[in-house]
C-alpha cells in the first residue's frame, strides 16, 4: 500500500515537473511556429533565449519588478529577431547559418554582460506558484485548488507564465488559421511568388513573424531565469533552443504538435531529474542524454512532413521564377 | 575589353568583402568596449601584441590554428557538398576519447610512432562515424543535419564524461580518491614531435639569444627551434589543406561533391548518387574534425579531460575560420591563423585589461552574421553580370545550400 503510494507521488511528481519544463519549450517552439511557417527558419532560438534570460533577469535583479522582467526580455528578443530578419530576409543570407551567427552573439554577449554587469551567479524572487487558495471567512486554514489529491498536482501549483504558455497554444493556432494575418504568415511560407501577386509583402510578413518569434524566445528565457530556476548563468539554456526548433519540425508546424512535443520533451527531462533524485541505477550522465538522443528519434519519424512550409529556408527574390 | 576590367575590379571586391566583415565585427566590438569603459585602440593592441607578437604567443597562435584548420577544412567540404555540419564539436569529443583509449591501450606495447598512426586513425574513424550519422539521416530520412549535428554534440559530451568518471578515469585519481574525471596520461613515446625536437633532430640547437638575434627575427627563430607548445600537428594540417584542395579540384570525387552542393537536381541527372555524395561529405567532414581531436590529444593534452574543454568550441569557430577562408583550403590557411590568433588574443586581452575572454565569442558571431550578410552584394554583382550580358560564362559563387537541396532531394 505504501509503496503504491510513494510510486503514485513520484509519478504525479514527474508530470508536475513536466508541465512546468514544458514553458520555455512552449514559449520558443510556438514563437518559432510563426517563423517557420512564414518560410524562415531561425536557428538563433538559442541565442536570444539566452538574451532573454539574462535582460529579464537583470531587470527584476535591478527593480524587483517581475513583469517589467518579462517585457525587457521580450524587447531584447524582439532587436535579436530583428537582427535575424535583416540578415535572413533583406541580405537574404544562408539561414542555417546566419542562425548560428545569431546563437553566438546571443552566447557571446549575455557571458559577456553576465560577467561585467553581475560577476557572480546571485538568484531572485522570481513569479511565485498559484496555489488557487480560496480563504473563506470563519475558517482558519485557507482551502487551496492545489491541495486536492491528483488533480491539485496536475493542474494547479505554477506560476502564472506557465498558464500564459498553454494559453498560447490555442491562440497561436487560432491566430494562424483563423485570422488575415495568420493566413498572409502562411502565404508567404507556402507560396510567396502567389503572395506576392495578390499585393501581399512577403518581406514585410516576415519580418512581422521573425520578431514575433524573437519576443517569444526572448521571454522562454526569461521564464527560464525568473520563473523556473530564478538565477542566470552562462549558456543557461543548454540546448534547449535548438531542440524547440526540433519540435516545431516535430509537431509537424501546428501548435498542437508543437504541444505534444513540448510535453513530450519536458517530461523526459523531468524524468532526468528524477533518476537522479531517486538515484536511480542510470548514471546520471545517460539520463542527462536522453532529450537530445529523442529529439533526432523524433526528427527521423516521418511525422506530417508533409505539412513543412514549402518556402522554409528560401529567401524570396521578386521576379526570379 | 572594359566589361573584363569592371568584372576583375568587382572580383577584388568580393574578395574583400570578408575582409570589411570582419572589420565591421571589430569596430562593433569596439562600441562594446567603449561602453564597458575600456580603450578599444589598447585593448586590441594588447590582442594583436599578445597573439603575434612573441615568440610563445605566436607558437599559442599556431597551436590553435592547428585544429581550427582541419576543422574547417571539414566544415567547407561538408559546405561544398551542400551540408552543413555543425557537429564538428562532437566529431572531436568522439575522436579524442577513441584515440585517448586506443593510445593508452596500445601504449607501452608498440613503438611510439605506430602508436600515433594507429591512434590519429581512431580519431579519423570515430569523427567520421559520429558525422556520417548525421549524412545518413539527413540522406535517407530528411532529417535536418544542423539540428542532429547540434544534438550529436551534447550526446557526445555525456559519453565523454560518462567514460572519463566511469571506465576511463585515471587510476591514480581514484586512488587519491579526487575523482576529477580525466583518463590517464598518455605514455611519452606517444607525444607527436614537437618543433623544437624537429629542430633538434635537424641539427639546430642553438637558442635565438646565442645566435646574436634581436628583435622579431628573434621571435620568429625561437618559435622554430626554441621549446614551446608548438608541436609538428600544424605541418601536418598544413599538408592536409593542400591534399583537401587537390581532392575537391583535382578529383571526380571531389567534382561530384561540389556539383551536388552547387546543384542536387542537375547532379542527379548527370548520373551522380547524390545521396550518396551527401554522405560521404558529411563523413569525410567528420574524418578532418576527427583528426583534429587526435592532434589535440596526441600533440597537445597527451590525455583526455572534460570534454568542452578539449574541443574548446572549435566546431563553431571553425564555422567562421571556414566562411572567412571562403571555403577554400588555401584561404583557410591564413583564416585559422587569423582566428587562431583572436583565441589567443583574448586570453591575452582578458588579462591585461580586465575584458572578458567572452568578447571574442561576440565578435565570432558578427563576423558570421556580417560575411553571410555581404554574400549578398557578391550574388546581386553576378546576377547583374549574368543579365548584362547573358553569354557570360560567370560561375556563380557556390551557394553552401543546406537544407534546401536535401529537402529537394529526398521529396
Amino acid at each position: 500500500m505504501n509503496e503504491q503510494l510513494t510510486v503514485m507521488a513520484i509519478v504525479l511528481g514527474i508530470i508536475h515537473s513536466g508541465i512546468r519544463l514544458a514553458t520555455p519549450y512552449l514559449f520558443a517552439s510556438l514563437g518559432e511556429t510563426f517563423d517557420q511557417r512564414s518560410g524562415v527558419l531561425n536557428l538563433g532560438v538559442e541565442g536570444i533565449m539566452l538574451m532573454g534570460a539574462f535582460s529579464g533577469f537583470y531587470t527584476v535583479f535591478v527593480t524587483g519588478n517581475l513583469w517589467l522582467g518579462i517585457v525587457v526580455a521580450g524587447i531584447v528578443g524582439a532587436l535579436f529577431g530583428l537582427i535575424m530578419a535583416v540578415v535572413s530576409i533583406t541580405f537574404q543570407a544562408e539561414q542555417g547559418i546566419s542562425g548560428i551567427g545569431l546563437f553566438m552573439l546571443g552566447l557571446g554577449l549575455s557571458s559577456l554582460l553576465f560577467k561585467t554587469m553581475l560577476g557572480t551567479v546571485q538568484g531572485v524572487e522570481g513569479f511565485p506558484d498559484l496555489n488557487f487558495c480560496l480563504s473563506t471567512v470563519g475558517l482558519t486554514s485557507n482551502f487551496c485548488l492545489a491541495d486536492i489529491p491528483v488533480i491539485g498536482d496536475i493542474f494547479f501549483g505554477y506560476s502564472i507564465l506557465t498558464y500564459i504558455a498553454f494559453a498560447l497554444v490555442p491562440i497561436s493556432r487560432w491566430v494562424l488559421n483563423s485570422t488575415t494575418w495568420g493566413l498572409k504568415i502562411r502565404a508567404v511560407g507556402q507560396n510567396p511568388e502567389a503572395a506576392d501577386s495578390l499585393g501581399v509583402s512577403v518581406n514585410s510578413m516576415r519580418y512581422q513573424a521573425v520578431i514575433l518569434g524573437g519576443v517569444l524566445a526572448g521571454i522562454a528565457g526569461a521564464s527560464l531565469s525568473i520563473s523556473l530556476i530564478n538565477i542566470f548563468q552562462e549558456n543557461m539554456t543548454n540546448g534547449m533552443g535548438f531542440i524547440a526548433v526540433a519540435l516545431v519540425y516535430f509537431g509537424g508546424w501546428s501548435p498542437i504538435g508543437v504541444l505534444a512535443g513540448s510535453l513530450l520533451f519536458s517530461t523526459v527531462s523531468a524524468l532526468q531529474l528524477w533518476v537522479q533524485v531517486l538515484a536511480l541505477n542510470i548514471p546520471s550522465d545517460v539520463a542527462v542524454m536522453l532529450p537530445y538522443l529523442l529529439t533526432i528519434i523524433a526528427l527521423a519519424l516521418p511525422l506530417r512532413r508533409a505539412a513543412q512550409p514549402a518556402a522554409l529556408t528560401k529567401p524570396f527574390q521578386r521576379g526570379e521564377n | 575589353m572594359h566589361k573584363d576590367k569592371s568584372n576583375r575590379l568587382d572580383r577584388l571586391i568580393d574578395a574583400f568583402l570578408p575582409i570589411i566583415a570582419v572589420l565591421l565585427a571589430f569596430i562593433v566590438g569596439a562600441v562594446i568596449l567603449l561602453l564597458q569603459g575600456v580603450n578599444p585602440l589598447e585593448a586590441y593592441q594588447a590582442m594583436i601584441v599578445g597573439a603575434f607578437g612573441s615568440k610563445n604567443g605566436l607558437a599559442d597562435t599556431l597551436v590553435k590554428a592547428t585544429p581550427l584548420m582541419l576543422v574547417a577544412l571539414g566544415i567547407a567540404i561538408a559546405f561544398r557538398g551542400g551540408m552543413i555540419n555543425i557537429g564538428a564539436e562532437g566529431q572531436i569529443i568522439v575522436a579524442a576519447l577513441l584515440t585517448t583509449y586506443v593510445s593508452l591501450t596500445l601504449g607501452d606495447r608498440m613503438p611510439g610512432w605506430i602508436v600515433i598512426i594507429i591512434g590519429l586513425a581512431a580519431g579519423v574513424i570515430a569523427g567520421g562515424v559520429w558525422a556520417a550519422i548525421a549524412g545518413y539521416l539527413k540522406a535517407q530520412l530528411a532529417v535536418n543535419e544542423i539540428l542532429s549535428t547540434i544534438m550529436l554534440n551534447q550526446i557526445a559530451i555525456q559519453i565523454g564524461f560518462y567514460l572519463l568518471r566511469g571506465p576511463m578515469i585515471d587510476p591514480a585519481e581514484v586512488e587519491a580518491g579526487t575523482n576529477i574525471p580525466h583518463s590517464a596520461r598518455l605514455p611519452r613515446p606517444t607525444d607527436m614531435p614537437r618543433f623544437t625536437d624537429v629542430a633538434e633532430w635537424l641539427g639546430f640547437s642553438q637558442s635565438a639569444s646565442d645566435m646574436g638575434l634581436s628583435g622579431y627575427v628573434k621571435e620568429l627563430y625561437g618559435v622554430l627551434v626554441e621549446p614551446t607548445r608548438l608541436h609538428t600537428g600544424f605541418i601536418f594540417a598544413i599538408i592536409i589543406a593542400i591534399v583537401v584542395y587537390i581532392f575537391l579540384w583535382r578529383t571526380t570525387i571531389g567534382y561530384r561533391i561540389r556539383a551536388v552542393g552547387l546543384n542536387p537536381h542537375a547532379s542527379r541527372y548527370a548520373g551522380i548518387d547524390v545521396k550518396k555524395t551527401m554522405i560521404l561529405s558529411m563523413t569525410l567532414s567528420g574524418m578532418l574534425a576527427g583528426l583534429a581531436g587526435a592532434v589535440e590529444i596526441l600533440g597537445l593534452h597527451h590525455r583526455m579531460f572534460e570534454p568542452l574543454a578539449v574541443s574548446a568550441g572549435y566546431g563553431f569557430t571553425g564555422i567562421v575560420a571556414a566562411l572567412f577562408g571562403k571555403l577554400h583550403p588555401l584561404g583557410i590557411i591564413p583564416s585559422s591563423i587569423l582566428f587562431g590568433g583572436l583565441l589567443v588574443g583574448g586570453d591575452k586581452m582578458q588579462r591585461a585589461m580586465q575584458v572578458p575572454q567572452v568578447l571574442i565569442t561576440v565578435i565570432l558571431g558578427l563576423v558570421v552574421l556580417f560575411v553571410v550578410s555581404t554574400d549578398y552584394f557578391v550574388r546581386r554583382r553576378a546576377r547583374r553580370r549574368v543579365s548584362v550580358d547573358t553569354s557570360s560564362t560567370d560561375k556563380q559563387p557556390p551557394e553552401a545550400s543546406s537544407s534546401r537541396s536535401a529537402q529537394e532531394v529526398s521529396s
